[in-house]
């Protein structure tokens, strides 16, 4: 494996280089080299897609190893001419690679062999294929008198995004559930090259998924600071690094006292909701909005963590953390939330593996998946995250996580506050960029732990240093196929609960 | 039952007492005023990056603007973003916020319909529709039923299916992927009905504006009774929005 790496560009999270740099294989090359790499669990694909390139369509591969921190970049070109564009599927050896190839099929019409479904992702307007309508999703169906099937979507019964469910039935069980997206589609990855403004980028970036505003636009940061080659201060770091757990908490938080809703334990879900007001109130004093829209900037911060404010997080921290504890000690011991939690949904280990998951929605499963250890970003590269795992891959793991997550977030937030000696000096947040000078011909890779999972955000800039393609790698791209795992062999009532735990994003998926 | 007794003791009376007077503290971005002062209006133009501003006089665009603040930091003697949340309104012309301006937007009494407050006054069922909404509108929409804002108080309230609705609530663009359904939504809702527009994204499009996946035909059918701008609204904009289209006054406390 040594020799292959060689054939592969090593960069590390955030860095940008030149495009030039990237070995371009011929595709059998390409394709030992993929499948020879990702052999090992600790490496795992966390971007793969296309784009038209100089009459040419030039595939980008990366690859994130955990143990070394390094992420492989492979590259392949491939001459668009006449007639119809077939390469070999890796998807046949590597199942997590199948929502990638799925992509690339659906934007340019590259037919994978030996994929085992090449469906639709998410209808983007330009679609290789214009004439199949977002109604024409091939679903999968099993024919039979004795069974029948449940649709439900685009629009859904509480107030959330839509989508398609697609349940086949045998009487209450479910035996197969396919969930259908592309409704949200709002063309955000064209936006981004269209708007010419880094103004307009940043606020399409806090768009993306605006339940992860402070994610996705970190993400969007780090890669025009590395392709402007712009170094953060450990201030700045530091402030984003509370952002984004702050982030967490507060999501996490909500979807604890939702996962409550569904089983109707009525105190949780009114304690756990009020809960999370005063965090996201707290993000509005700090920035002027509850979702943190305007606080991440690239290469520097309007708003700073002044003392008062660093204060004020303190109080609201210990303030939080034993309400929380109150609430949760008796929420999580309670036999009838329990039993409707415990063995249900479950992923198994090889399952997570198999399907790619990533974030919670893998260490629920004894997936170490966390960018936060395995690819510092941030403060993560000065002080150590140690990722809190479980086992058992089932809805209890998935709401058990969620309370671990929130109090090692509390726990890392105060370690931040108080290593980092930026808190006591005046160290100066710098003003955020308002215009970029991006190096030309360059390519960078930029990954953020969100609440989610990971979150992959790639650049290319053209000779003149404009953005030429970007691509947005939402978790909930590698997650979604969890929750249609979880539904198999299950009453269509636990749906809700499911759902609810995972709470995976649709416009972070569509775009 | 104890414990429980505790918990509950513990969080006090979490619900806003009144939410027609309640204030969200500063720096909250809310309602926009714009001084007098000589800058370059050029450059103010050219910074906003839905194009919300316009000049003869300075203006801004409340169904267009993001709340995103950069305009009061570029040019912070000409704009102040106050903490006023009170926004919404049923007359798209008064979205527009001009120089020298400090006057609340409220909704125009006469253009209210005569059926809304006859039949709605005491309760109002909604169906919220996300057409490629961004998930931030949505979750303060949701925060809208909450322990602390409680609009169930009011009788207000989504419900699950339109059939069961007096009106829709969208957010987001709309997508040409979503936008029959927002069609067909609508249609299964029974008159009397209203259409509110929640959020930048639903009222102009925001900063998805130009996009080609989106489709807003929808919007040139039906009449708009209520627009409550923000990115996203915070509840009491909306709450109260929704409380001045439907309420008798005296019946609000």
């Amino acid at each position: 494996m040594t020799e292959d790496i060689e054939n592969t560009l090593k960069i590390k999270n955030g860095q940008a280089v030149s495009l030039s740099k990237i070995p371009v294989l011929e595709y059998q090359e390409f394709y030992a080299l993929v499948l020879d790499l990702l052999q090992t669990e600790d490496v795992h694909c966390v971007n793969y897609y296309a784009f038209p390139h100089n009459d040419n369509l030039r595939f980008i591969c990366c690859l994130a190893d955990d143990r070394t921190q390094d992420i492989y970049l492979l590259s392949h070109i491939m001459t668009t001419g006449r007639g119809l564009l077939k390469l070999e599927s890796l998807t046949k050896y590597i199942g997590t690679l199948h929502i990638f190839e799925r992509e690339i099929w659906e934007n340019f019409g590259i037919e994978f062999e030996g994929h085992p479904w090449l469906k639709p992702v998410r209808f983007p307007h330009n679609r290789y294929n214009g004439n199949l309508k977002v109604n024409d999703y091939p679903f999968y169906k099993i024919e039979s008198d004795e069974l029948h099937e449940v649709g439900v979507g685009p629009i859904h019964a509480g107030v959330i995004e839509p989508g398609h469910f697609r349940f086949t039935c045998n009487g209450e069980m479910v035996l197969h559930l396919e969930i259908q997206l592309g409704w949200q589609h709002r063309g955000v990855e064209h936006l981004l090259l269209e708007k010419p403004k880094l103004l307009q980028r940043t606020v399409l970036a806090e768009s993306i998924a605006g339940d992860t505003t402070i994610g996705h636009t970190l993400a969007f940061a780090q890669v025009m600071e590395g392709l402007s080659g712009i170094s953060v201060n450990s201030r700045l770091d530091a402030e984003r690094t509370i952002a984004l757990e702050l982030e967490r908490i507060a999501v996490h938080t909500g979807d604890i006292s939702a996962l409550c809703t569904d089983v109707a334990y009525q105190l949780g879900t009114a304690v756990f909701g009020a809960l999370r007001t005063p965090l996201i109130n707290y993000t509005q004093t700090w920035c002027g909005n509850r979702f943190g829209k305007g606080l991440i900037r690239t290469g520097g911060s309007h708003y700073s963590l002044t003392d008062e404010l660093v204060q004020e997080l303190r109080n609201l921290l210990d303030d939080f953390e034993w309400r929380f504890k109150e609430m949760a000690d008796k929420a999580y011991s309670l036999v009838s939330v329990e039993n409707r939690f415990d063995d249900i949904g479950i992923v198994t280990n090889r399952q997570a593996k198999l399907i790619g998951t990533v974030g919670m929605a893998a260490r629920m499963s004894g997936v170490k998946r966390d960018i936060r250890h395995s690819h510092p970003f941030a403060s993560f590269s000065d002080i150590p995250y140690v990722p809190v795992m479980l086992e058992k891959g089932d809805v209890y793991a998935r709401y058990y996580l969620r309370r671990l997550e929130i109090e090692e977030s509390i726990n890392y937030i105060r370690k931040v506050l108080d290593e980092k000696s930026c808190f006591l000096s005046e160290a100066l947040l710098p003003v955020p960029e308002t215009n970029l000078n991006l190096s030309p011909v360059s390519i960078s890779v930029s990954m953020v732990e969100g609440w989610r999972g990971e979150i992959c955000h790639c650049a290319v800039t053209d000779e003149q240093g404009k953005i030429m393609h970007y691509k947005v790698k939402d978790p909930s791209m590698h997650n979604w196929k969890a929750l249609e795992l979880s539904l198999r062999d299950l009453e269509i009532s636990d749906f809700p609960i499911n759902n609810k735990s995972y709470n995976l994003s649709y416009c972070g998926h569509d775009l | 039952m104890i414990k429980e007794t505790q918990i509950l003791t513990h969080h006090g009376r979490q619900y806003i007492p009144d939410l027609t007077e309640a204030c969200v503290p500063a720096p909250f971005r809310g309602r926009p005023v714009i001084s007098s002062a000589e800058i370059d209006v050029k450059a103010l133009m050219e910074l906003c990056p839905t194009g919300a501003i316009s000049k003869n006089p300075v203006s801004i665009h409340l169904g267009r603007c993001l709340f995103c603040g950069e305009c009061e930091l570029a040019f912070p003697e000409k704009i102040r973003f106050t903490n006023d949340h009170i926004m919404a309104t049923n007359d798209s012309k008064k979205l527009v916020v001009r120089e020298g301006e400090e006057g609340r937007i409220l909704l125009d009494p006469d253009m209210i319909r005569e059926e809304i407050k006859r039949v709605f006054n005491r309760s109002l069922k909604l169906r919220q529709i996300s057409a490629a909404g961004d998930n931030s509108c949505e979750l303060e929409l949701g925060a809208c039923g909450n322990p602390n804002f409680d609009m169930g108080r009011f009788g207000l309230e989504f419900v699950a299916s339109p059939r069961h609705a007096d009106g829709i609530v969208i957010t987001g663009p709309i997508s040409e992927n979503m936008a029959e359904a927002v069609q067909i939504c609508n249609a299964a809702v029974p008159s009397p009905k209203i259409v509110v527009l929640c959020g930048v994204d639903a009222i102009s499009g925001g900063i998805f504006t130009g996009s080609r996946a989106l489709n807003r035909e929808f919007l040139q059918e039906v009449h708009i009774d209520l627009y409550v701008p923000g990115n996203p609204p915070h509840p009491l904009t909306f709450i109260n929005g929704i409380l001045e289209l439907t309420r008798v006054k005296h019946l609000i406390q």
